[in-house]
C-alpha cells in the first residue's frame, strides 16, 4: 500500500489536481456564456417576460444543437477554434474550451427550466407594484430560482467532471485519463481502480455539497 | 377617483376570439370600498386587472384622478402600478424572501434608500401586527398571516388605491372575518380606496359601501350594499342572493374556500 503511494501518489495527486481545474474553470466560463442566455431564452420564451418568437426559435436551436454533438467530436472538431482562443488545443487550456462550449447550451437549457419553474404569479404580483423587467429578472426570477440553480449548476459540474476525462484525448491529464492509459493501455488495475475511486469520491462530495447547499438556501 | 368608460376586453384564445369585457362603466370614488361580484368566470379578475393595466384594453378608457392611462407606458406605467397596492388570492409571497423583505419589495422596486426600507416595513407590519415574524419566511406562516403580509406589502409606497383580487377565497370563514376587518380598516383609518374582488355575497356584505355584479363580461348591477341586497334589479342579482333560485343558496354563505394555499 504504502509501496502504491509512493510510486503513485503523485500522479494521482496531479490527476486529481487537473480534473478539478478543467471542472471548476469550464463550468466557470459555461455559466459566464450559459447563464446570460439561459435568461434570454427563459424571457423571450412564449408567456415569458418579453415573448420574441423569432428570437426564442433560433436560440432554442442554437442550445439544442450544442447540446446534440457528442463531445467527443465536438472536442476535436473545435481544435482550430480552440487555438484561436488559448493559443493551443493541448493540456488543461486546449480541454477547457471545448468543454467550455459543450457545457454552455446544457447550461442555457438548465437556467431557462429552473427560471420557467418560478411561478407566474410573482412575476404578475412584480408588475402590480411596478417592478421593471429587469427587476424582474433579478429579484424575482433568479431570486426565487436560486435552489433550483444550484441544483442545476451541480449536474453541470458532474456532468463536465465526467467529460473531462475524455480531455485525455488532447493530452490534458485528469483523473479519467490516468484511469485509461493505465487500465487499458498498460493493464494495471490498481492504478486505474485507484483513480476511478477518486472520481467517485469527488463526484460524491461535490454532488452532496450542491444538495446540502440548495436545501440550506431554499425557504420554501 | 377610478373611472372606466365603455371599457371592453377581446382575448384571443387559442379556439378564438373571446370576449371578458363589454361595455363597462363604472366610477369608483375616493373612499369607496367597492366590491365587484360575479360567479367564477364572469371576469371580476379580468376587470380589476384594468384598473392598473396589467391588462390592457381593446376598447375603451381607464381614467384615474382624472387622468387617461390608458396609453401609459414605461416609467409611467410602472410609476403608476406602483401607486396602487394589490393582493391576490394566493397571496403571491415572495417565497425566498422573509415577511419584512416581503414588505420591502415595492421599496426596492423604487429604489428608496434602504435603511428607510426596514423602518417603513417595520411600521406597515405593526399595522397588520406581524411585526413579531418579520424574520420568518412565507412558508411558516398560516393563510391568514400571508394574507396580512401581503396587505402591508401592498401598502408599502402610501397607495391611494388598492385591488384585491378574491383575497379571502383561499381562507376559512373565521380568517376571512379578520382578513376583511383588517381591510376595512385600512379603508376608513388610511382613507385607502379599496375595490374588492369576490364572489361571495357574505364578504361583499360585510366590508363593501357599494357593489356591482358582473356576468358574462357586463355589469348587471350596481348601487350601493343596502339597494343591492333589499332590491335587486337583475335576475343574476336575485339567483346569487338566492331568491328564487335554490342552487344559490349554498354561494351566499361566504368565507368558503376555493384553490390552495402556499
Ligand atoms: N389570458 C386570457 N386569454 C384568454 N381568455 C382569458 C384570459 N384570461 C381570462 N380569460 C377568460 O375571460 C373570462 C373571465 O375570466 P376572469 O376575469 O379570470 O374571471 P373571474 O375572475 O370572474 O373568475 C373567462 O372566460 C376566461 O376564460
Ligand atoms: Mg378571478
Amino acid at each position: 500500500m504504502a509501496e502504491f503511494f509512493d510510486n503513485y501518489g503523485a500522479l494521482l495527486a496531479q490527476g486529481t489536481i487537473d480534473t478539478l481545474v478543467m471542472t471548476i474553470a469550464s463550468c466557470i466560463f459555461a455559466y459566464v456564456i450559459g447563464l446570460p442566455l439561459g435568461i434570454w431564452f427563459a424571457v423571450t420564451a412564449p408567456g415569458g417576460l418579453k415573448p420574441n418568437t423569432a428570437v426564442n426559435t433560433v436560440l432554442g436551436w442554437i442550445i439544442n444543437i450544442g447540446r446534440s454533438i457528442p463531445f467527443i467530436i465536438l472536442l476535436v472538431a473545435i481544435i482550430p477554434f480552440t487555438r484561436l482562443v488559448v493559443g493551443t488545443s493541448l493540456g488543461v487550456p486546449g480541454a477547457v474550451v471545448p468543454l467550455t462550449v459543450a457545457a454552455a447550451p446544457f447550461v442555457a437549457r438548465i437556467v431557462e427550466q429552473s427560471l420557467a419553474e418560478v411561478d407566474k404569479d410573482l412575476i404578475e404580483a412584480a408588475h402590480s407594484f411596478g417592478s421593471s423587467n429587469a427587476q424582474i429578472v433579478v429579484k424575482v426570477l433568479l431570486k426565487e430560482s436560486l435552489p433550483s440553480l444550484v441544483r442545476g449548476a451541480a449536474i453541470t459540474f458532474v456532468n463536465l467532471f465526467g467529460y473531462s476525462a475524455m480531455a485525455g484525448t488532447v493530452g490534458a491529464g485528469g483523473l479519467g485519463d490516468i484511469a485509461i492509459r493505465y487500465g487499458y493501455q498498460r493493464f494495471q488495475g490498481d492504478v486505474m481502480l485507484a483513480a476511478v475511486i477518486l472520481c467517485v469520491v469527488l463526484v460524491q462530495v461535490f454532488q452532496s455539497l450542491g444538495d446540502w447547499l440548495a436545501r440550506s438556501i431554499d425557504k420554501r | 377617483m377610478i373611472e372606466l368608460k365603455d371599457v371592453g376586453k377581446v382575448y384571443n384564445a387559442s379556439d378564438g376570439d373571446h370576449r371578458a369585457l363589454d361595455h363597462i362603466n363604472l366610477t369608483i370614488a375616493d373612499g369607496d370600498m367597492f366590491g365587484i361580484i360575479g360567479e367564477s368566470g364572469a371576469g371580476k379578475s379580468t376587470l380589476v386587472r384594468h384598473l392598473n393595466l396589467l391588462e390592457r384594453p381593446t376598447e375603451g378608457r381607464v381614467i384615474i384622478d382624472g387622468v387617461d392611462i390608458t396609453d401609459f407606458q414605461g416609467k409611467e406605467l410602472r410609476e403608476l402600478r406602483a401607486s396602487i397596492g394589490m393582493i391576490f388570492q394566493n397571496f403571491s409571497l415572495f417565497q425566498q424572501r422573509t415577511v419584512l423583505q416581503n414588505v420591502m419589495f415595492p421599496l426596492e422596486i423604487r429604489r428608496e434608500p434602504k435603511a428607510q426600507n426596514a423602518e417603513r416595513a417595520h411600521e406597515l407590519l405593526r399595522l397588520v401586527n406581524l411585526d413579531d415574524k418579520a424574520k420568518r419566511y412565507p412558508s411558516e406562516l398560516s393563510g391568514g398571516q400571508k394574507q396580512r403580509v401581503a396587505s402591508a406589502r401592498a401598502l408599502a409606497n402610501n397607495p391611494r388605491y388598492m385591488l384585491c383580487d378574491e383575497a379571502t377565497s383561499a381562507l376559512d370563514s373565521r380568517t376571512t372575518m379578520q382578513v376583511l376587518d383588517l381591510l376595512a380598516d385600512i379603508n376608513a383609518n388610511l382613507g385607502v380606496t379599496m375595490v374588492l374582488i369576490t364572489h361571495s355575497l357574505a364578504v361583499a356584505r360585510r366590508v363593501c359601501n357599494r357593489i356591482a355584479v358582473i356576468d358574462s363580461g357586463h355589469i348587471v348591477e350596481e348601487g350601493t350594499t343596502d339597494e343591492v341586497f333589499t332590491n335587486p334589479q337583475s335576475e343574476v342579482t336575485r339567483e346569487l342572493l338566492g331568491w328564487g333560485s335554490d342552487s344559490a343558496s349554498d354561494r351566499a354563505d361566504g368565507g368558503d374556500s376555493e384553490g390552495g394555499e402556499r
